[in-house]
């Protein structure tokens, strides 16, 4: 009621006012209310006509504060007759405007026409004025059984500073029951469209309220606040992160919740709750998810062609009206659809708002993060936004990355427009993550190398250090003995094999030769090894692994010993010409010996590789 | 010819047969730690990145808190949004280590600028010590047998259900690091008491500390080791080192762990601890009974002075015990304790304790469950320790034993048990392949040095100089062998499919099988509590049973009346007798409480089993326990318990009941069956027409699993 008397007082206001504002008259107005979403739509068909001598560029639009203060949205094209090729459209220029001696509580936006006109010259053209929040819902609160109804109050007649020649109004609501309406003359109803007028010659400034009263049962999504971050990475991908914070704007729900009936009934036991949402997200987007602050939501659906993907997705519960909600989602986009360079510039452009269908977004933020060292950055947006930067630190940043935050209030879908941010980036500094991870690694392992060369302990003439010293040295000779004593070895099988040859060549002097050879290498080893094993008599450390080091030298030697005489028998056999099975006779007793020792001698060695 | 070729050519590249053995044991290692930590991800790949279970959600909560607010801000924290209308002060009743090692990670991750969210730190932190644990292990079995013990134990340990238990994914619990630090404090104690190093004492405090700081297991520390020393002492083994070790860890880690503000100054008050002082007075004596006789040549003197100096130091002791028990200075067991030593104390005393499904003593299959083959290489490890008795072996005998008689005391226990069990099989294990490769291996040198002799007259020899003592013991061998290495095999693919199967379900989310073979998710305990968190208040008061508490405020961000916590009997008795009261009863309670919203969890449409109504015996004793208005019996039909018609009338009546079937009556669960049909206990209920008159439904889940129901503000009288 409270509004009907506003209305009432405005008029009286306005009336009283009514000057001459200048000779345009509207000679034709078609407005259309569409009722079918919770975002009310007013598009309507306006023919101005110049009646004055002076030539005019600029209409007026008015709408009461009431609805002007809802206004999320408001555009006006050239009027395109209903046979002709569709060109593309270009908006007329909208802005508001001030004008003098006018009433307070009308907010009056002025377009700029393409051209003057002059005396007697009329102009058709569209205005689409979109509006939230217009749908109040009446009762406010109702139970889980009952149905939403909501009210939606206007004027039947255009409100305009000029006089109106002919007008009509059709309001279009959604196919259901209507529980009231406002009947005045000339009021028609067809179904589901109610039709006000037409109208002739109004003056200005008339206004004759009206109010609908009809069932809704369409989500009444309203996002709370909307926080777009767009992350870029040059390595081929734009990261989209939304997260919502979403209210069933409708009638509150009071009572009970019962599952049982809403599992039963869900459209007439929660015919105002919503289940689901649906966004249109861009085509070839990838890795959607979906999640809210304690984890992730199950519920979701994603179909994709190569026009668009759509995702639908559940709540975790049903949205009975004013339950709220908060989640989020995310989807990774292909960096070509959306970046482009121009001179030597590149730009960002990417749609706006939210991929929900029919939602209303109270607050926006869109968060555009840019490479780590962008540089220069502009925003072109279609719109007046609010705009700030910050920055973000992220996966291996030094200095953060550069963020612009654009901010945007009262959003509509009508919002969804490309917008561009220009920046400059160096394909340079593309390496840079890369780069630190890679010297990162190089410098750990130069750590662990010098940590494993270095000397760090503290006291360098304590007992156990010094212990731990000499012990390496001891370490240190027995691989040299070690070394040393293999060698000897590999000459005894050289001489083993110089006896292979033997048998099969029969050449006897090669193999006194070899025997020399290995003879004198023989004996330089045993020369090396004699330093080495006074050093390790001498070193108090080595005492537990001497008598072993010791051991194995004697072992070593008599080997050597037994090789010799062995190669000799043989050597000697073939010398005499004996058959080759006397000579295996003759060493076959030296053979097992040699075995034998060869064993030993193994074992010894394994036994010091192991201390 | 080309053979020898590509030998030469490899030569530069081959390593000696030390460098080859630190190349394999080092990867094996390196290996190890990684499958120890992969195989605790099977819960993130089939579900998601999420906290596990009800305790974790606490832990994570204040995680949170502390990486917001700091850690004076955390130290000093006083919850409100718990255990209403008193309130809990977190600081103070908790054992921050957990929060502390994940908040450092964070903040080093951060640091070495990786944005990574807290939650994943926290989801991953358990794993993560689980591979260090790995390698704390394999330097344990180093330790006390040799580095091929310890490889396999830290296998053996990498794998072993009763550890992967409670060091999954997800499981942000206090276990989940403890467990490390429980090992790691062992395993410098013992190294201590080997070299007698001042060094590693004071490394043996510093573990010490760290586990106090993380979980209230410490106190198994705290007494095996002065059982230990005492052990030790008996049997004649005191030495320097150990009374070096001993000292050290024990005043610089009592020192220590009077800095966590949970145990402050229970070292020296409290009864659990005073074997630890006892036996730390008792080796000062030793050491002046040593220091006497070194002095004193006369043995005849230094007898008599032992017989005076012993009851002398026994008389004080008494004395001060006497003395500080009855003052009360020194406070007796607690009841956690006599449970432990006694099984069938919580089950008279202590229903609260005795309610907890993990409290439980343990079945014998939940051994073979948990330990597979470890269960019969235990003892043979035990037969080796024995064989090669030294100070390090008899530390993991005792840990050993003792630690099995507590895992058969409780369930959770297994995981006390489990590194000891993994350490003394893998003394079996490997001292077994160790004994047949060497068998093996001087054989074969033989034989292949015989054969490439050539001489048949020497390799008949060879043969049957070794052959004739033990026949067949090469295929002996072999064959064990073999044996051996399937049995290990069979216990990595039991490891495998138990913690697949059994432990990598994070229980908020339910997953069964659909009709179609698809899998169906229940996730309604999530809905349930993100409904509460965004369409209630935000002073909302919540009353559940204790088990949803921590999940309420962490995920619902709301209010609980009691929670995990049980710290007061008393006030989560009043939860149990409001449940168990008629609703106008109950309603007193709940407005006395100032409670708006009653959350229960009901599984009758699901089968889910551990639901409210399963429960709701134990809310009866607990209640009942401080309010003997409640009687068992009253809920009971000759002693059995019932929902369906013939099930007691006070059952049948009171709010548990009224608010789990609330107009489950009408539902129709399965098919060919009458409405109202329970599917949890496969029963159709006895109250088909439930009458709320103080309350009313405000939310249920998609499955019913959750019921929220608002508490109406009482009648106008007029």
């Amino acid at each position: 009621m409270e509004s009907f008397r506003f209305c009432f007082l405005m008029l009286t206001i306005a009336i009283l006012a009514s000057p001459a504002l200048s000779d345009l008259v509207l000679s034709k107005v078609d407005r259309r209310i569409y009722l079918t979403s919770h975002i009310v739509r007013i598009s309507s068909t306006v023919k101005v006509e110049n009646a004055g001598p002076e030539k005019e560029s600029l209409v007026l639009l008015a709408f009461p504060e009431q609805q002007a203060k809802n206004m999320a949205y408001l555009m006006a094209t050239p009027h395109e007759g209903k046979g002709k090729v569709k060109n593309p459209v270009v908006a007329l220029p909208v802005e508001a405007a001030n004008p003098k001696d006018m009433p307070a509580a009308l907010t009056f936006y002025s377009i700029s026409l393409p051209m003057g006109l002059a005396e007697g010259d009329s102009f058709t053209f569209d205005v689409l004025a979109v509006f939230t929040h217009a749908l109040r819902p009446i009762p406010e609160q109702i139970t889980q059984a009952d149905i939403q109804l909501v009210l939606y109050q206007d004027s039947a007649h255009y409100l305009s500073p000029y006089a109106v020649k002919v007008q009509s109004l059709s309001v279009k609501l959604p196919d259901s029951r209507i529980e009231s309406y406002t009947k005045l003359e000339n009021t028609k109803i067809h179904g589901s469209e109610i039709k006000y007028g037409p109208y002739e010659n109004l003056p200005s400034f008339s206004y004759s309220p009206i109010a609908v009263h009809f069932e809704s049962n369409l989500p009444f999504s309203v996002a709370q606040e909307l926080v777009r971050e767009i992350e870029i990475s040059h390595w081929g991908n734009v990261q989209v992160t939304e997260h919502y914070k979403l209210i069933h704007g409708g009638a509150q729900s009071k009572g009970e919740f019962s599952r049982l009936d809403f599992l039963a009934r869900p459209n007439v036991r929660g015919a105002s709750a919503f289940r689901y949402l649906v966004a249109n997200l861009p085509p070839r987007a990838h890795s959607v998810y979906y999640r809210d602050e304690i984890g992730n939501i199950s519920t979701s659906h994603l179909r994709g062609d190569s026009k668009k993907t759509e995702l639908l997705i559940e709540p975790r519960y049903p949205m009975f009206g004013g339950w709220r909600t908060a989640f989020t989602i995310g989807y990774g986009l292909p960096l070509q659809d959306f970046l482009y360079e121009s001179d030597r510039k590149r730009f960002l452009n990417i749609t706006f708002s939210s991929p929900m269908v029919e939602l209303v977004i109270d607050a926006l933020i869109v968060k555009v993060v840019l490479p780590e060292g962008s540089s220069d950055i502009s925003v072109a947006a279609p719109f007046p936004v609010e705009q700030w930067q910050e920055t973000k630190i992220s996966h291996l940043d030094i200095d953060g990355r550069p963020v612009v935050v654009l901010k945007k209030t009262n959003v509509v879908p009508e919002h969804n427009q490309f917008f561009q941010v220009y920046y400059h980036f160096s394909q340079l500094s593309m390496l840079r993550e890369p780069l630190m991870l890679i010297s990162g690694f190089f410098f750990f392992f130069v750590a662990c190398i010098v940590y494993m060369h270095a000397d760090i302990s503290i006291s360098k003439s304590s007992a156990s250090y010094l212990a731990k010293q000499q012990w390496e040295e001891v370490q240190a000779v027995i691989q040299q003995v070690q070394n040393i004593i293999s060698r000897c070895l590999t000459t005894h099988d050289n001489l083993e094999a110089s006896l292979r040859d033997l048998s099969r060549t029969g050449n006897i002097q090669a193999c006194k030769a070899a025997r020399k050879a290995a003879d004198g290498l023989l004996k330089e080893l045993s020369k090396e090894l004699k330093p080495l094993l006074t050093f390790l008599q001498s070193s108090p450390s080595a005492a537990q692994v001497l008598p072993k080091v010791e051991e194995l030298v004697a072992k070593e030697r008599e080997l050597q010993e037994k090789v010799m005489v062995k190669h000799a028998t043989v050597v000697d056999g073939y010398e005499k010409k004996l058959g080759a099975c006397d000579i295996e006779n003759r060493v076959a007793l030296q053979q097992q010996k040699l075995t034998a020792l060869r064993q030993e001698v193994d074992d010894l060695l394994e036994f010091i590789d192991e201390i | 010819m080309s053979n020898s070729s590509t030998s030469d050519l490899l030569k530069p590249f081959k390593l000696k047969t030390k460098q080859q053995e630190l190349l394999i044991r080092v990867s094996i290692l390196c290996l190890v730690y990684i499958l120890a930590f992969i195989t605790r991800l099977f819960s993130v790949l089939r579900y998601e990145s999420m906290i596990h279970e009800f305790d974790p959600y606490f832990n994570y909560r204040t995680t949170l808190y502390l990486t917001q607010h700091g850690f004076y801000d955390f130290w000093n924290w006083f919850d409100y949004e718990s255990w209403y209308p008193l309130g809990r002060i977190v600081g103070g009743t908790l054992y921050p280590g957990l929060m502390v090692t994940a908040a450092l990670i964070y903040r080093l991750l951060h640091f070495l600028r990786f944005a990574v969210h807290i939650r994943e730190v926290c989801v991953l932190t358990a794993p993560f010590f689980a591979s260090n644990t790995t390698l704390v292990a394999y330097f344990f079995g180093k330790e006390i047998w040799d580095s091929g013990a310890g490889l396999v134990a830290a296998i053996l340990i990498a794998v072993c259900p009763g550890y992967i238990s409670r060091s999954v994914a997800g499981s942000y619990d206090n276990e989940g690091v403890a467990i490390f630090a429980l090992l790691f404090t062992f395993y410098l104690f013992v190294k201590a008491v080997n070299t007698g190093s001042l060094a590693w004492g004071l490394a043996s405090a510093f573990g010490y500390f760290y586990m106090v700081s993380a979980w209230g297991g410490y106190v198994f520390i705290i007494n095996l080791i002065p059982l230990y020393v005492l052990v030790l002492l008996i049997t004649g083994r005191y030495s320097m080192r150990l009374y070096v070790a001993y000292n050290c860890m024990y005043i610089l880690g009592m020192l220590l762990a009077m800095q966590i503000r949970f145990v402050g100054f229970q070292h020296v008050q409290s009864g659990e601890h005073m074997a630890a002082m006892g036996v730390f007075f008792l080796m000062q004596v030793f050491y002046f009974l040593d220091w006497v006789k070194h002095m004193l040549s006369d043995t005849k003197l230094f007898q008599e002075f032992l017989r005076i100096t012993v009851t002398c130091a026994v008389a004080v002791g008494g004395i001060a015990l006497g003395v500080g028990m009855a003052s009360g200075y020194i406070s007796p067991w607690t009841g956690r304790f006599y449970s432990l030593l006694d099984p069938t104390y919580a089950k008279d005393h202590i229903p609260i304790i005795a309610s907890v499904s993990e409290h439980q003593p343990t079945a014998w299959s939940s051994f073979m469950f948990d330990f597979h083959i470890l269960l019969f290489l235990f003892p043979a490890g035990l037969y080796f320790c024995f064989k090669r008795l030294s100070d390090a072996t008899i530390f993991i005998v005792m840990y050993g034993l003792t630690s099995m008689y507590f895992a058969g005391v409780m369930v959770r226990l297994i995981l006390v048990a489990t590194p000891a069990v993994c350490l003394i099989s893998a003394i079996a294990v490997s001292a077994t392949v160790k004994n047949l490769t060497v068998l093996l291996r001087s054989k074969n040198k033989v034989a292949q040095i015989g054969s490439s002799k050539g001489t048949s007259s020497a390799k008949a020899s060879s043969k049957a100089s070794l052959d004739q003592s033990q026949p067949f013991q090469k295929n002996g061998a072999m064959a064990l062998l073999f044996g051996a290495f399937y049995l290990l095999s069979r216990y990595a693919t039991h490891c495998t499919w138990v913690t697949s199967e059994a432990y990598s379900s994070p229980s908020i989310v339910l997953a069964a099988r659909g009709a179609h073979g698809n899998r169906v998710i229940f996730d309604d305990y999530r809905e349930a509590y993100f409904w509460l968190w965004q369409n209630t208040p935000p002073d909302a008061k919540v009353m559940s049973w204790w088990d949803y508490g921590y999940q309420i405020t962490a995920m619902g961000n709301r209010t609980v009346i009691v929670d995990n916590n049980t710290w007061n009997n008393t006030h989560i008795a009043t939860v149990g007798r409001a449940m168990s009261s008629y609703e106008d009863e109950a309603y007193e309670i709940i407005r006395s409480l100032d409670v708006d919203y009653v959350l229960v969890v009901f599984g009758g449409v699901t089968g889910y089993s551990s639901d409210d109504i399963n429960k709701f015996l134990w809310m009866v004793r607990i209640g009942g326990g401080v309010f003997p208005v409640i009687k068992e019996p009253d809920y009971l039909v000759n002693g059995e318990y019932r929902v369906d018609k013939g099930a007691a009338p006070k059952m049948l009546n009171c709010l548990m009941y009224k608010l789990s079937y609330y107009r489950f009556g009408e539902m129709m669960t399965e098919y060919g069956k009458p409405p109202g049909y329970d599917r949890a206990r496969g029963v159709e209920i006895g109250n088909k027409d439930i009458k709320l008159e103080h309350l009313e439904e405000a939310f249920t889940t998609s499955n019913w699993i959750v019921r929220i129901y608002k508490v109406k503000p009482p009648n106008n009288r007029w």
